[in-house]
This record gives C-alpha cells, sequence and structure tokens, in this order.
C-alpha cells in the first residue's frame, strides 16, 4: 500500500512540474489568441540542455556549479516531506514542516550564493530582491502551517495537512489557506505578477537574473527545481481541497490531486494573462496579502477553540 | 511642386564671428525659438576655417539660418548652460571641429568617430558615491530590439538615482557614406538610417533632392508618401505598445499589438515588396496603388481599427496596467521645452510640436491630419497618446483611401513606378538631375542625410527641407530613447 502511495508521490512529483508549467504556458497562450507550445515543452527543453556544455564565467567559483545540484537535491528533499496526496508523504516525522521550509530556505540561499558569485551586478540585485521577498512570505508559511497545527494537534506536515479536512472550521478556513499558499506559490515560483518567467529586463528580474549566468545542465537543474517548488505548492493546494483520502481511496485520490494541480496552473495561467506585473514597491504588500489570509485562519480557529 | 521650407543662396548668408553667433543664437533661443540643428564643417574654400551652420524655428514663422566662420580651437561661450536643449549639437560641435563651448556642463563625446572608437571605454560616467551606491552597467548588447547603447544606472537599493546612456555604438558614418555616391542611388541607403523612420527618411531625401533639381511632383504621388508615412507611423505605434505590454508582463497587450503590427508591416510589403516601406518612395515618385490593393489596405485598416479598439480598451481598463504607468517616467512640460525633445515625447508633454502641422507641406495643408497631445507626461499619457494617434491615423487614411480617389491618377502613377523601378537610370527625370549634379551633389546629400540640415559649400544653393514628417523632429522609438517611460529597467 505503502508502496503504491509513494509511487504515485513520486510520480506526480517528477511530471507535474514539466505538465504545470506547459499548462500554463498553454492558458496564457490560449488568451492571447495563440496555438501555444506543446505540453511536454519543457520537458524537452530539460532534455536540450542537459546535452549541452556549460559556459562557466571566468570569475566563477566551484560553488557556483554546486549551487545548481544543491537546489535541485534540496527541493526534492522537501518533495520528498511534502503530502501533495493529502494524508501521506514518503518522509514523515515529528515537525518536518521546519524542516521543508528550512530545506526550500537552503535551496534559496544556494540560489543565491550562485547569483553573487559570478559577481554581476544584475545577479546581485536579483539576489537582494528574493531575500527581502522571501522575508515576506516565510510568515505566511509558519502562520499557515501554525494555524493548520492548531486546528489539528498533529505534528507531522503530511498529518496535519491531512487532518485538515476533519476539523470543525475547515469550511472557514479553506479559502483563506488557498489564498495564501497561491500566493505564495507565485512569490516561490517567480510568476506574475509578483515576477515576470519571460522578462528581459536585466533591471527588473529576480528569479531569472539570478539564473543568468548557468547554462546547460546547471540551468537544466535550476528550471527544474523552479517547476518543482511550483508543484509543492500546487500540491498543497491540492491537498487541501481534495475530498479523498489516500489511505482509503488511493486512485480516487491521486486523480483528484492531478486534477487539482491542473486545475491550479490553470488558475496561476489565467492570472498571468489578465493582469500585469505588479509594481516593484508594491510586492510587499501583495505578499502581506498571504500573510493577512493566513492569520485570518489562525484567529478563526483561535475564536473557535475558545468556543465562540 | 512641393516647395521647400527654406530655400536660399548660400553666398548670401551672412558669416558671423563665433561669439556674435553663439550670443545671436542664445538671443533666438531667449525668444524661444526651437534650435532644429546645430553643426560645423571645415570650410572647402579654407582649410583652416570651420562653417558653423544653427537652423532655428520660430513659433509660427518660417525657418531661418544662423552662419559663423570660426578657426581650428576657437572657444565660445556654451549656449547649453542657459538652454540645455543645445547640449547635444554642442557636444557633436566640439568632438567633430574642436571648437570648444566654454561652461558646457556635460562635454562628452557623442559618436567617436575614427581613432576614438578606439576609446569607448574611457567615457567619463557620471558616477554617484556612497557604499552602498552601486553601478550597474548595461549594454551594449541588450536582449531586446533595443539598439546598441550602454547604460549605466547609478542605484541606492532599489531605487534609480542616476542614468546615463553612452550611444555612437551604431556610428556607422552614414553622412559620410552618403556623400562618396551620386546624389540620386542615396534612396536605399537613406532608408536604412534608421529602421522604424524608413519612410520618414525617404520622404525627407525625396523632397530635397527634387527641391534641389527643381522636379514637380505631383499630389498624388505626394497622396501615396502620406499613405506610406502614416502606415509606418501606426505599425510602430502598434510595436512601441506591444513593447511597453512585454515590459509589464501584460500579456494580452504584447500578443494582440504584436500581431497588429504584423498585418501593418505586411500590407507594407504587398504595396511596396518591404514590410519597413523601403522602396515606396523614389525621388519624383512614389509606388503606386491598384484597386485591389487599394481594397486590400482598406480591409486591413479596417479590420486594425476594429482590434486595436479592443485591445485598448483591455489595456486602458486593466488596473495593473494603471498601476504600472500612471506617474511613471514624468517628463514635465517644463523639462520637455528645455531639453528640446520632440515628436511623440514632446506630445505627451503638452508640447505640440508636430511638423505635420507646423510644417505641413503640401499634402497635410490639404489633408490636414489632428495633432493630439496629452497632459500629465508619463509613462500613461504616453501610451495613451499612441493609441489615439493610432486611431487619428487610421481615420485619415481610410478617408483619402475611400474619398480622395482617383484611380485613373493614381494609376499612371503606378505604371511610371513600374517601368522605372526595371531601370532606374533611364527616366527622362533623372536625366534632368544629372544635368545639374555637379552643383547639387553636396547640398542634396547634406540636406537628405539630415533633413534639417545645410550644405558647407559657400557657393552652393542651401536647401532645407522637412517633409511632412520629418524624421529630425519626429520620435517614434523603439529604442527606448524616445520614450524615457521605458528606461526604467
Amino acid at each position: 500500500m505503502n508502496l503504491t502511495l509513494s509511487l504515485t508521490h513520486w510520480l506526480l512529483v517528477l511530471t507535474m512540474p514539466v505538465a504545470l508549467v506547459g499548462v500554463i504556458n498553454r492558458t496564457k497562450s490560449w488568451w492571447v489568441g495563440r496555438k501555444g507550445p506543446r505540453l511536454m515543452q519543457s520537458a524537452y527543453d530539460l532534455v536540450r540542455l542537459l546535452g549541452k556544455r556549460p559556459v562557466l564565467s571566468h570569475t566563477a567559483s566551484p560553488l557556483f556549479r554546486a549551487g545548481a545540484y544543491v537546489v535541485l537535491v534540496c527541493g526534492v528533499l522537501a518533495a520528498s516531506m511534502s503530502p501533495i496526496l493529502g494524508r501521506y508523504a514518503p518522509l514523515q516525522f515529528d515537525h518536518d514542516f521546519i524542516v521543508v521550509a528550512y530545506t526550500l530556505g537552503f535551496a534559496r540561499i544556494a540560489l543565491m550564493l550562485c547569483a553573487m558569485d559570478v559577481g554581476s551586478s544584475f545577479e546581485g540585485m536579483g539576489a537582494a530582491r528574493e531575500a527581502s521577498f522571501s522575508a515576506y512570505a516565510e510568515p505566511a508559511l509558519f502562520l499557515l502551517i501554525g494555524s493548520a497545527c492548531a486546528a489539528t494537534g498533529m505534528t507531522s506536515f503530511a498529518a496535519l495537512i491531512g487532518a485538515l479536512h476533519d476539523t470543525p472550521h475547515y469550511a472557514l478556513i479553506v479559502a483563506p489557506l488557498t489564498v495564501a499558499l497561491l500566493i505564495l506559490l507565485q512569490a516561490e515560483a517567480a510568476r506574475v505578477p509578483v515576477d515576470d518567467p519571460l522578462t528581459h529586463l536585466e533591471l527588473t528580474m529576480i528569479h531569472e537574473v539570478m539564473i543568468l549566468d548557468h547554462s546547460g545542465p546547471e540551468l537544466a537543474a535550476m528550471q527544474f527545481s523552479a517547476a518543482l517548488k511550483m508543484s509543492l505548492y500546487a500540491g498543497l493546494i491540492a491537498a487541501l481541497i481534495n475530498p479523498f483520502s489516500p489511505t482509503d481511496d488511493p486512485l480516487a485520490c491521486a486523480l483528484a490531486s492531478l486534477g487539482l494541480m491542473l486545475a491550479v496552473a490553470l488558475v496561476v495561467g489565467c492570472i498571468e494573462s489578465l493582469s500585469a506585473r505588479l509594481p516593484m514597491r508594491w510586492v510587499t504588500r501583495y505578499l502581506s496579502i498571504a500573510s493577512a489570509a493566513a492569520l485570518f485562519a489562525m484567529v478563526v480557529i483561535g475564536l473557535g477553540g475558545s468556543g465562540l | 511642386m512641393n516647395a521647400p521650407l527654406l530655400s536660399c543662396q548660400v553666398s548670401e548668408l551672412e558669416h558671423s564671428a563665433l561669439p556674435e553667433f553663439a550670443a545671436a543664437c542664445a538671443q533666438r533661443l531667449d525668444a524661444g525659438e526651437r534650435l532644429l540643428t546645430l553643426f560645423g564643417r571645415r570650410d572647402e574654400n579654407d582649410s583652416g576655417a570651420i562653417v558653423v551652420t544653427a537652423v532655428f524655428q520660430p513659433a509660427g514663422g518660417s525657418l531661418t539660418v544662423l552662419r559663423a566662420s570660426a578657426l581650428a580651437g576657437e572657444h565660445y561661450p556654451a549656449l547649453t548652460a542657459s538652454h540645455p536643449s543645445a547640449q547635444i549639437y554642442e557636444r557633436e560641435l566640439w568632438e567633430q571641429t574642436g571648437l570648444t563651448p566654454d561652461g558646457h556642463p556635460w562635454l562628452k563625446p557623442v559618436r567617436f568617430e575614427g581613432e576614438r572608437q578606439q576609446r569607448m571605454a574611457d567615457y567619463p560616467f557620471f558616477q554617484v558615491r556612497g557604499q552602498e551606491v552601486h553601478e550597474v552597467g548595461v549594454g551594449p548588447i541588450h536582449a531586446g530590439v533595443i539598439e546598441p547603447g550602454h547604460f549605466r544606472f547609478m542605484c541606492l537599493g532599489e531605487k534609480v538615482h542616476h542614468l546615463e546612456i553612452q550611444l555612437g555604438y551604431q556610428h556607422r558614418g552614414a553622412e559620410a557614406l552618403l556623400l562618396r555616391r551620386p546624389p540620386l542611388t542615396l534612396a536605399a541607403s537613406v532608408e536604412s538610417v534608421c529602421g522604424d523612420s524608413a519612410v520618414a527618411y525617404a520622404w525627407g531625401y525625396c523632397s530635397a533632392v527634387e527641391a534641389l533639381s527643381d522636379t514637380a511632383i505631383t499630389f498624388e504621388t505626394e497622396v501615396l508618401r502620406g499613405i506610406a508615412l502614416e502606415m509606418e507611423r501606426i505599425a510602430m505605434h502598434l510595436a512601441t505598445l506591444n513593447g511597453l505590454a512585454t515590459d509589464i508582463a501584460f500579456v494580452q497587450g504584447t500578443g494582440t499589438y504584436g500581431r497588429l503590427r504584423t498585418a501593418m508591416i505586411n500590407a507594407s510589403q504587398r504595396v511596396c515588396g518591404n514590410r519597413f516601406g523601403r522602396g515606396w518612395l523614389r525621388p519624383g515618385r512614389a509606388r503606386g496603388i491598384t484597386e485591389a490593393l487599394r481594397q486590400d489596405l482598406i480591409k486591413t485598416l479596417a479590420a486594425t481599427a476594429t482590434d486595436v479598439a479592443g485591445i485598448n480598451d483591455l489595456m486602458r481598463a486593466a488596473l495593473s496596467v494603471k498601476a504600472r504607468f500612471n506617474g511613471t517616467g514624468v517628463v514635465s512640460r517644463k523639462t520637455a521645452q528645455d531639453l528640446g525633445l520632440t515628436g511623440l515625447v514632446a506630445r505627451a508633454s503638452n508640447v505640440a510640436v508636430d511638423a505635420r502641422g507646423l510644417l505641413p507641406g503640401r499634402l497635410y495643408a490639404q489633408r490636414p491630419i489632428d495633432s493630439l497631445t496629452e497632459a500629465t507626461g508619463d509613462c500613461w499619457a504616453r501610451m495613451v497618446l499612441r493609441m489615439r494617434e493610432i486611431d487619428v491615423s487610421i481615420a485619415w487614411l481610410l478617408a483619402i483611401l475611400s474619398e480622395g480617389w482617383r484611380p485613373d491618377a493614381m494609376a499612371s502613377c503606378c505604371t511610371t513606378s513600374c517601368r522605372t523601378r526595371r531601370s532606374p537610370t533611364g527616366s527622362d527625370w533623372r536625366w534632368r538631375c544629372a544635368t545639374t549634379r555637379s552643383q547639387i551633389s553636396r547640398s542634396a546629400t547634406r540636406a537628405s542625410t539630415s533633413p534639417t540640415a545645410a550644405t558647407t559649400s559657400n557657393a552652393q544653393p542651401l536647401q532645407i527641407h522637412l517633409g511632412a514628417q520629418s524624421p529630425g523632429l519626429a520620435v517614434h522609438s523603439r529604442s527606448g530613447c524616445g520614450d524615457p517611460g521605458r528606461l526604467s529597467r
């Protein structure tokens, strides 16, 4: 049983990054009236990049090359603890959500170090923005996990997300938590309105500028990790909404999770198609919506606990 | 005959000494006249002397020329100190002739000609000092379709305190190239001076050559040129709107404006064989439009008008677009006037500079086109102005194409152009020009290189010819230089 779930989990984790990027791009193309790239285009791009010899800056240290793989490994490690299917993750232990958060944090540090390693002023600016925006994103994540913790009394990430469905306040808190996760996804995965994955304006880029000097397999690792991070957040949203339990009804659960993640990609694509990128100074306000939503959920749970 | 805007014998122009010349220029600038150009060239008759020419446009009056003779190495009080609009001309004058404007606050090279080209890296950038100030250099090779130029940003955190752009990377010596060839063979070179104003430049060149050789052109030819020019304007405005949408990640705008621009430039290709209108205008003629093509253009323009209206509404209604453009990159009316800004950028800052209205020529005098302005001078104003100008140009074109249509005249025009295209050296018209070639060669090339320029040699007639929309006055730029709002990268 666990083996099947585990296989399903890893299958989703490995395929979803490609599929979600494909769905987002297709959605955007549809809004513009274009045909759009193939759904699996990003997979072809990754294969193409893997076959290339990386070009390295003269000023790059070994850290620069290693960093890309650190980011990738951290992403996969976080994926192993993230409950995409609901009450299940291949790796579970008490308070593992802190490990998930800081594994992703470590990946971010590696990414920023890589960016600064080549000594380009753009990449330094990108790293500075990444650092400051993630500082705004982190409270939202912990308020979110904290409210789930408070509601369920569980201690592992998978258990507390899974048990949320059975709490009395589920109907009230699911919407704000979904909003918070969606905004976190946009911030962490460098999507519009926080960042623009297609931009060519070096002075306003965030994620794209940090990987400007990467090429070949390292660029593939960076791109896959970014898409993986997006899938993790999409997976968390799916788990939050998914009505099926992975242990009782694994097939329905996996299919629902798959459908919900694709739906999240659709929503992200629609937002990207209909709105322009935010001015840089507004991004922090936008991120604080996520914190506010998560805080709202926590207050609801707190009031509920005190019998109001 | 499309009369030149200014025509006089160069020998009749009075040459003053350089300091008096500078004083006279300052006086005109004080009176509110616009400085169209200021340049210097070596005197052909006297190797040591330099002839300096300035052209002014008073409000509502005709152009005037001031001339000076200067000795190499001479100094004069800089105009820039009190009139910033002269800054780039004085820098060029200093770089090319060595005449030094004393008190110029920003005396740096512009074009890096000859030997200087090797020293582009030594450009003295303005620096902001401070521990937390960081300097960001972008270019000269850019990721988009921006023309070469090195941008140096002085940033303190996310705030850009200073931006300086070093140009000259694309200095190809176009003027010198034009002087080396016969004046009637220059059309292709002139059209490639600036990619987004090929028609505007070609018109300036054609008018100059026609005026110098006393060639009359039919009104229909001018109508055809006007059609070419307004189609170019629409296409380039669409390209810029596409750029604006791309830069703020407004996907719908990006896709739709890009598609519409393609439709416009493809229509231009159907008329003249080139998407950027190259080959449409030639001295003495313009590529004609057959009845089928006319219907085709009307259809394309009508379809464009519908789609443009739709996407314009979407873009203007989007709050996220407003948030990005409202109050961004504000150029106040005073700044625009001080800097002598021209074209769309000036009009967006409420300075009504439009060569089609101020110096209309025969076509725009008979078929006037609305000159629009916006009040706020920000990026939003520039966006809205482009949208409105597209609407006006489409309406003008549709009116011309449907009402003012005289098929016989157009048809004859078309056959002429077809015949002479095959044998560009065989027409009567060319022969007439050729008889006076030795006389006009210098002036023709000079006038065509820079439509507001004049000749260097004293013995030759001075002709200044502005096409209805002179490139020298028009800024519809994809390069970013024309639109300060788009420099905030």
